[in-house]
């Protein structure tokens, strides 16, 4: 979210770099040399099987699940490497929606987007309230959302108030779990006209987890696809759909796919060409 | 580390240009702050103003804000101003995070007084409501329990067990270790007092009567308040959170047979039994500090005690106990069904099941107390 003075660097950097990591609970093994790149300002969809382990992928990066092995760089430092001080630096420059939002229930709407405010910045209390007011709006809730808790909200309020939150800080890097999960198609639609603005205005880079097709089609860049414990499949929908592994076929050309492999010509622009 | 937001400002005619610099960005928040106010201080009672982007390093939506901010202000004061040389990136961002006015938050409302005479009368509106809620909830569940009872097949057995095992017999190690321990500090304090009159031997009617009427049951009642009352408030209240109870409902099972009468049920058998146990461990630990600090041996205590209880005693405290135990179970229940949807109202319900369960053993002890003086049992 933050803009660059002129970025001559010129190659894509990496973000997100994950290479050969390991993750298992007890004898269950969940990822087997995994690798991954996410690069600066791409939204990357991150697709799997229920239970393949997209969550506990998202997890792991953000430091919450622990690893067995393999590397984890975010914004280039090892994650292995960081003190604490630097890993709360760190932190702050990304932000997380969790599935279920995970709004704090005691707080109003406002208040849990100032609570990361308050936590890392010193800001006075009418910028934090404009800046909360000003990021409800970016996502498009009504105002008077502002003062409600998150017991009061609809479950596509909920959504947009967690994407508030995530927002806070200005990000650069977004993680979304399955932003548009339990959303009628219409809403699901507008959340994604939604990630994709704000994208674009803000200049994020978005890692999202998700199942929705029609997500994948309408915003993401590039696709990775997990399948036993590993990336199996990565690139543009163009190279989902040529990709020959099992998985990723019944994926993308299963019944669902391929309506909107048909029709995303007319309604999406191509992906990757932003 | 962010360069240190800032301006420089050049004045030419009566144009004011302001030079910004730096970093623009929340992780400088202060500083941009006293930044942002320093440019309306700067160019406060010029014609123009420019604000000049051009050597600004990073900006994200809070410096987007403070200098749109700063520039609907001047403009207000009379001040043309405009931004300049910003990059493509910079202008999308003013025009996503520019200034729009919020509504200021509403101002408090009413008089000190007013408000507290307003919580007073609400507190005591919601006391009454509580009790009329409790006796209809009384009833209901009464109501459950004899309809249990009556059909015994559709009962529900090894829920009952489950909470048996957990209110009860989980709970027995501590309801005798504290029992001993009072009836240890109950004879230790008897047989000092008492010494004074030569009359040591009294602290065992003392130490019988005490504790078989009135500590055995109380400390046990208020201990399963603490320990299973909250237990059932925190079940039900999450299950309610979790829409469970409402499945149920659509099941057409109802919560009060599925979840409360098993509790119920386990709680009123559950709390006579505990209370037999307290009282023995009560009367132990004052055998075993009269044996010490008086010299009393256990034959002669008991011996003692033979001649200063009667049945009625042990029963008066052992009646009291299935009440004990309807009164918390109830609480428990009502409370648990109170819980709305945030993890601070179920702390304020499991918190408040616990404080009234609390104070409405002592009172329920308290009428059975006075109740047992009046029949002269």
């Amino acid at each position: 979210m933050v803009v660059e003075a002129a970025n001559g660097t010129g190659q894509a950097d990496v973000i997100i770099r994950v290479r050969d990591l390991v993750v298992g609970f007890g004898p269950k093994i969940i990822m087997r040399g995994l690798d991954l790149d996410v690069r600066r300002g791409e939204v990357l969809g991150f697709v799997g099987g229920s239970g393949q382990g997209k969550s506990v992928l998202t997890r792991t990066i953000l430091g919450l699940v622990p690893k067995r092995s393999g590397k984890i760089e975010v914004f280039g430092q090892d994650l292995d490497r960081v003190d604490a001080d630097d890993r709360r630096r760190l932190e702050r420059r990304y932000g997380v929606m969790f599935q279920q939002g995970a709004l704090f229930s005691g707080l109003t709407v406002k208040q849990n987007v100032q609570a990361p405010m308050r936590e890392h910045l010193k800001l006075s209390q009418r910028l934090m309230d404009e800046l909360a007011l000003l990021k409800i709006e970016l996502v498009g809730l009504p105002r008077d959302a502002a003062d409600k808790f998150p017991s009061e909200l609809s479950g596509g309020m909920i959504k947009r108030a967690a994407l508030a939150r995530a927002l806070a800080l200005d990000p650069e890097l977004v993680f979304l779990d399955e932003p548009t999960s339990g959303l009628d198609p219409i809403g699901a639609a507008e959340f994604d006209d939604l990630i994709q603005t704000l994208q674009r205005t803000l200049g994020l880079t978005v890692f999202m987890v998700t199942h929705d097709l029609d997500s994948i089609y309408a915003i993401c860049d590039r696709i990775a696809a997990l399948a036993e414990g590993k990336v199996i499949a990565e690139g543009t929908i163009q190279t989902m759909l040529s990709s020959q592994h099992p998985w990723v076929k019944a994926y993308f050309r299963g019944k669902r796919g391929r309506v909107l492999a048909l029709t995303r010509d007319d309604r999406h622009a191509p992906a990757g060409g932003l | 580390m962010p360069a240190k937001p800032g301006f420089a400002v050049e004045r030419a005619g009566d144009e004011t240009r302001l030079n910004l610099g730096g970093d623009w960005t929340l992780e400088s928040g202060a500083e941009m702050e006293r930044s942002s106010d320093g440019l309306i201080g700067a160019a406060a009672g010029a014609r123009a103003a420019v604000i000049d982007l051009a050597r600004v390093g990073r900006m994200d939506t809070g410096g987007a804000w403070l200098i749109d901010r700063a520039r609907t202000i001047l403009e207000a004061a009379g001040v043309q101003s405009r931004i300049e040389n910003a990059r493509p990136a910079q202008s999308t961002l003013l025009e996503a995070a520019g200034w729009r006015d919020f509504e200021a938050p509403k101002p408090r409302r009413g008089h000190p007084l007013l408000d507290m005479l307003t919580d007073v009368g609400a507190s005591v509106v919601n006391a009454w409501r509580d009790l009329v809620h409790g006796v209809g909830f009384l009833g209901e569940s009464v109501v459950a329990l004899l309809r249990a009872l009556g059909r015994p097949h559709l009962f529900r057995m090894t829920s009952l067990i489950y909470h048996l095992e957990s209110f009860g017999l989980r709970s027995v190690p501590i309801i005798l270790l504290i029992n001993f321990l009072v009836g240890c500090i109950v004879a230790q304090q008897g047989i000092f007092q008492l010494r004074y009159f030569g009359a040591e031997t009294f602290a065992v009617n003392m130490i019988g009567i005490l504790i078989l009427r009135e500590m055995g049951v109380l400390l046990t009642s208020i201990m399963i308040a603490g320990r299973s009352g909250s237990a059932i408030t925190a079940e039900i209240g999450s299950m309610k959170m979790r829409e469970e109870i409402d499945a149920l409902k659509v099941m057409g099972l109802s919560p009060m047979d599925v979840l409360i009468v098993p509790r119920l049920l386990a709680l009123i058998l559950a709390l006579p039994l505990l209370t037999f146990l307290a009282d023995m461990a009560g009367i132990f630990g004052g055998l075993v500090v009269s044996w010490g600090y008086a010299g009393l041996s256990p034959d002669a205590f008991l011996d003692r005690l033979k001649t200063a209880i009667g049945f009625n005693t042990f029963m008066v405290g052992l009646i009291k106990a299935p009440f004990m135990a309807l009164v918390i179970g109830l609480i428990g229940a009502m409370e648990g069904l109170a819980v709305q949807g945030s993890a601070e109202s179920l702390g304020r319900q499991v918190t408040s099941s616990v404080v009234k369960a609390i104070f409405m053993v002592i009172v329920v002890d308290g009428l059975f107390a006075m109740f047992f003086a009046s029949i002269e049992y």
